[in-house]
């Protein structure tokens, strides 16, 4: 069936710098010349984005047409004749990197994108050392936006390609950027350019993955946590998100798809981390959480006939999305899942149970965390994530900030050895893992769940529940018939459990508006704010495209079959802290340091 | 000498029949294939500027696969001392409305809009009340075709086709890219016929004389007539219907002062022609195209002056979308300065005719493509004004 598809896409000759080639009619000029390997310079340009044409630097020659089209924004035609480095394009393109050149405040040596930073590259390959034009930046009233714990827009190196705009319409469906005034005057900007703190930006970076310069960054702590790791009278623990360590190795050199775990612990270690513990704990302790809270909700809805109970339950790990929800659909706050991000518990437990099993003051001790994700900076710095009466994680770093540490440190991070994470709360099982990819909640807490109600695994062949692994750009729904329950689960018996998934915020906001408008009819609702995932997440490696994406999340599934424990609650350091600690779920310790609440935020 | 005179016509403006929208009702008789052949024939060419053949852009329009397709009649005229279309729609509205109907039944659309410049709200309510009157004669000749009037922003840039389209769909005012073009994807990504408010009088008058008569106005490439706005050192500033393809040396004895040393053909985007040339330019397709305006300057003009202004208009109304127009216009304005100022050597201005080159061959849209126009030949043509 889809060969007959295939046929009919009609084919298209041109040539391109000599070379003949054929391709799909609708294929641009562009994506015609990279199947033939020709590297034509792009900026507006990005794969995962509708197209701009709005920078010119791609343009080309084509014969018998007068002016030089953009080769990103024009379809190939039949005999078309393209060339990509002549005469007339060198000096057109050559003018266009001066004219960005002298908008732009380029001093490279003061800019976090220094050295991963596009403009820069293109400048360099360009040589544009002499300066054709005269310098603009004078003229201009650059503003920096440095108010936000998590995200920095400095406009002074903004080189308006719109990108970042396109991502939070396209992608997130927030909007929260836009273009505004004309001419000379042409920026990027907020609405009624308030800061980006006080406007409906839910942080999560995707903006940032996909700027092309320094104009949109995170917010960086790595001197923060340098000087506490140099304190002597600190502590300094470090958790890692399950969607790091299949990341980053880009961020330092080594192609994308690689399982860095081992050599991750090393370098933490190595970089001076008192302890380095793993998110994946508390990965699994929010399964256990949640599961037992969308049971709880299930039972008051079937069982005791409660109407007010909230159903569908909505995941609560990605702080985007709880933004986001925030903002925009305040009215079902209350069916957020009450359980914190994984990072949030973490933190707690670590200046409590943590503290009291090592023998520690938490007034000593300093917790970092490394994520994937810029929006956990902001939710650090929340006034709810102080339950531990400290601030339940002081320091939030990227993928790439660990990156930057990384390399500061010297360490030949290929050649480290395998280590393992620290005992205590370092433990982990396959379902946390898969927590990194879209769809990973959702199967971990069913692995669970079904568990607990049935006594019996969940009948999926290696426990792998395919339906509900969410592909990105794709709302993904599945339903679970409970059968032959345990007898204290009796009214589960034959319930088709309804699930859905959902990457990316323009999708999550297609399903909240069906939820709403009450066309849906669901039980339980995964959400992660970034396509694809964690391992999509704002925080990681740039660049960032569908392959790179997809690279990550087979090792994400890579690294679960890997695990010898694939379910939350055979985690034993969470029976462990259970046993210990926590008595049960649900239980009043954990509502105190493992729940939370929201806070319902104006939509602009 | 009664051959210098230069012909003044009366089509445009003249005055309606006593039936009302007869020529429209009449028209609207004939089959489709009859009426494009009769506008190929006829070579009428957009007025708005770019001169597309309007016979081909309707066909195309009407060849395109879609039931829903759109007329939209271009009344933004934002192009500095240009203010003909302003008159056409308070002097002879109806022949715009019949026009666009014509369109709407060769292209097979329903509805067609007016995008009236934001400037020109004075006109909406007497346009209102002609639409009206439009409505009933429609309805009772059997025509399903309305019209709405859509008010602009006041953004020069909106001018721009695809930049309409988008402000008329709620967007913010940027071109597109093309292709697509408006005629497969326009209005609401629908085939869309856009029209200056010129070209859809055009289309009356050919439908009422012939397209032979019509030719008989004009020269081969530019066929008819055009309505043209003169201002700047002129005794007699105003208004003009004149056959096309005349030639300039004569425009100038009948319009200009006695002391013209240049003509500003087509407005802040078109081309300055200096007085040795006058002889030789021709005002048409194959010379100087100009969408209406042209603007006379004498000798007590500073032409430094004069491009300053063209770069300050241009600098503000490009939408800043597109690295060369945004980045370019401000090059270019600061270039003269400098050179001006002393501040760059005058070899300076050679570096800026390459780049105003650059801008030409690579903006998105006809604005950042068209400031070459008066730049390059103001600063060809008047090099001491520049650096002196
Ligand atoms: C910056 C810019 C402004 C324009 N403004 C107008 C305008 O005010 N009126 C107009 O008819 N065409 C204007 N045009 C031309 C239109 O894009 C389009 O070519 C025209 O409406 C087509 O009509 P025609 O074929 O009847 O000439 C402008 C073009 C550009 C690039
Ligand atoms: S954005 Fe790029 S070019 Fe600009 S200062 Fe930073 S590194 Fe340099
Ligand atoms: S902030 Fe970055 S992505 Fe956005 S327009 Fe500027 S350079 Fe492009
Ligand atoms: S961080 Fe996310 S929500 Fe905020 S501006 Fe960027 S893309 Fe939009
Ligand atoms: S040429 Fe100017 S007006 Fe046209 S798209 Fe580019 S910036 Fe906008
Ligand atoms: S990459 Fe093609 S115009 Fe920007």
């Amino acid at each position: 069936m889809k060969n007959t598809k295939k046929e009919s896409i009609k084919k298209i000759n041109l040539t391109i710098d000599g070379i003949q080639v054929s391709v799909d009619e609708g294929t641009t000029i562009l994506d015609a010349a990279r199947h033939l390997n020709i590297h034509i310079p792009t900026l507006c340009y990005h794969e995962d984005l509708c197209v701009a044409g709005n920078c010119r630097v791609c343009i080309v020659e084509q014969e018998k047409v007068k002016s030089l089209p953009a080769s990103c924004a024009t379809p190939a035609s039949e005999g078309m004749v393209i060339h990509t480095n002549s005469m007339k394009v060198r000096l057109a393109r050559k003018h266009i990197v001066e004219l960005l050149l002298s908008e732009h405040n380029a001093d490279c040596t003061k800019c976090y994108k220094n050295g991963i930073c596009e403009i820069q590259s293109l400048a360099s390959q360009m040589l544009t050392g002499d300066h054709m034009f005269l310098d603009l930046v004078p003229d201009h009233k650059y503003t920096i936006d440095m108010f936000n714990t998590a995200i920095i827009k400095d406009d002074s190196r903004c080189i308006r390609c719109q990108r970042c705009v396109r991502t939070c319409e396209e992608l997130q469906g927030v909007s929260a950027l836009g273009v505004a005034y004309r001419g000379n005057h042409m920026k990027i900007s907020t609405f009624y350019e308030h800061p980006l703190f006080e406007v409906v930006c839910t942080n999560c970076g995707q903006c940032v993955n996909r700027c092309p310069t320094g104009a949109l960054i995170e917010k960086n702590y790595i001197d923060q946590v340098w000087d506490a790791i140099y304190d002597t009278t600190k502590h300094v623990v470090v958790q890692t998100a399950p969607a790091v360590r299949i990341a980053l190795g880009e961020a330092l050199g080594m192609p994308p798809g690689k399982i860095v775990t081992g050599k991750m612990v090393a370098a933490l270690k190595r970089l001076g981390f008192s302890a380095v513990l793993d998110t994946d704990f508390t990965a699994d302790l929010t399964i256990i959480e949640e599961g037992n809270e969308l049971l709880t909700r299930l039972k008051k809805a079937l069982l005791e006939k409660d109407p007010n109970v909230s159903l569908p339950m909505f995941t609560s790990c990605s702080p985007g999305w709880i933004k986001f929800i925030e903002h925009t659909f305040p009215e079902f706050l209350g069916n957020l899942s009450t359980c914190k991000s994984p990072q949030q518990m973490f933190g707690a437990l670590v200046k409590t149970y943590y503290c009291e099993k090592s023998k520690l003051d938490a007034k000593n001790v300093v917790s970092v965390s490394i994520m994937p994700c810029t929006a956990k900076k902001f939710e650090a710095n929340r006034p709810e994530m102080r339950s531990s009466g400290y601030k339940d994680v002081d320091y939030v770093l990227t993928t790439r900030e660990l990156g930057i540490m990384i390399k500061q440190a010297g360490l030949d991070f290929e050649a480290l050895p395998e280590e393992h994470f620290d005992s205590l709360m370092g433990a982990s099982t396959g379902a946390a893992v898969i927590f990194g990819t879209t769809g990973g909640v959702m199967e971990a807490a069913l692995r669970t769940v079904y568990e607990v109600v049935t006594g019996r695994e969940i009948p999926f062949e290696g426990l792998n529940i395919t339906a509900v692994r969410g592909t990105e750009g794709e709302v993904r729904e599945a339903s679970l018939t409970i059968e032959k329950t345990k007898p204290e689960w009796k009214f589960l018996e034959g319930v088709e459990l309804k699930c859905v998934v959902a990457n990316g915020l323009a999708h999550a906001k297609k399903v909240m508006q069906d939820v709403k408008d009450g066309k849906a009819n669901y039980h339980f609702i995964e959400i992660m704010a970034c396509p694809g995932g964690c391992l999509g997440g704002g925080g990681q490696p740039i660049p960032t495209n569908k392959d790179i994406r997809t690279k990550r999340k087979q090792a994400i599934y890579e690294e679960d079959l890997g695990m010898s424990i694939r379910k939350s609650h055979d985690n034993p350091e969470v029976q462990l802290i259970y046993k210990e600690f926590l008595g049960h779920p649900l239980g009043h310790k954990s509502h105190e340091l493992l729940h939370t609440h929201y806070t319902p935020r104006k939509r602009y | 000498m009664s051959d210098t005179k230069l012909k003044r016509v009366d089509l445009i403006f003249g005055e309606y029949s006593n039936v009302k929208y007869k020529v429209l009702a009449d028209t609207i008789k004939l089959p489709n294939d009859k009426i494009l052949e009769d506008l190929l024939e006829s070579g009428l060419r957009g007025r708005g500027g770019a001169g597309f053949p309007t016979a081909m852009k309707w066909k195309y329009t009407a060849q395109a696969p879609g039931d829903e397709k759109y007329v939209v009649c271009n009344a933004d005229e934002g192009e500095p001392g240009t203010f003909k279309d302003r008159e056409i729609l308070t002097r002879v509205p109806r022949k715009v409305f019949s026009g666009m109907a014509i369109c709407g039944k060769v292209i097979g659309a329903k509805k067609g809009f007016i995008y009236l410049r934001g400037e020109y709200k004075f006109l909406l309510p007497e346009l209102l009340r002609e639409l009206e009157g439009y409505h009933e004669n429609a309805k009772s000749i059997g025509l399903d075709f309305s019209i709405e009037i859509r008010l602009g922003s006041g953004a020069y840039i909106c001018g721009e086709e695809s930049a309409l389209f988008e402000s008329m769909e709620g967007n913010r005012g940027e071109p597109r890219n093309k292709p697509p073009y408006p005629t497969t994807f326009g209005y609401l990504g629908k085939p869309t016929v856009i029209n200056n408010v010129e070209t859809f009088v055009n289309i009356m008058m050919i439908m009422r004389l012939g397209p032979i008569q019509f030719k008989m106005l004009g020269t081969t490439d530019s066929r008819g007539s055009k309505v043209f706005s003169v201002s700047g050192d002129t005794p007699i500033a105003g208004i003009y219907e004149l056959e096309l393809g005349m030639p300039l040396d004569r425009f100038v004895d009948e319009f200009g002062d006695g002391d013209t040393k240049a003509v500003q053909v087509g407005g802040a985007s078109g081309f300055c022609v200096p007085r040795k040339k006058f002889k030789d330019t021709v005002i048409g397709f194959e010379g100087v195209p100009t969408g209406g305006s042209m603007m006379l300057f004498n000798s007590s003009r500073s032409m430094y002056n004069v491009l300053h202004n063209y770069l300050e208009f241009f600098e503000e109304e490009s939408c800043g979308q597109c690295t060369p127009c945004r980045v370019g216009c401000q090059q270019l304005r600061k270039g003269i300065e400098a050179v001006k100022k002393g501040d760059k050597k005058s070899q300076y201005l050679e570096q800026l005719m390459k780049l105003s080159e650059s801008m030409k061959l690579t903006a998105k849209c006809g604005l950042g493509q068209s400031v070459a126009n008066s730049f390059s030949s103001i600063v060809y043509n008047f090099k001491e004004e520049m650096i002196y």
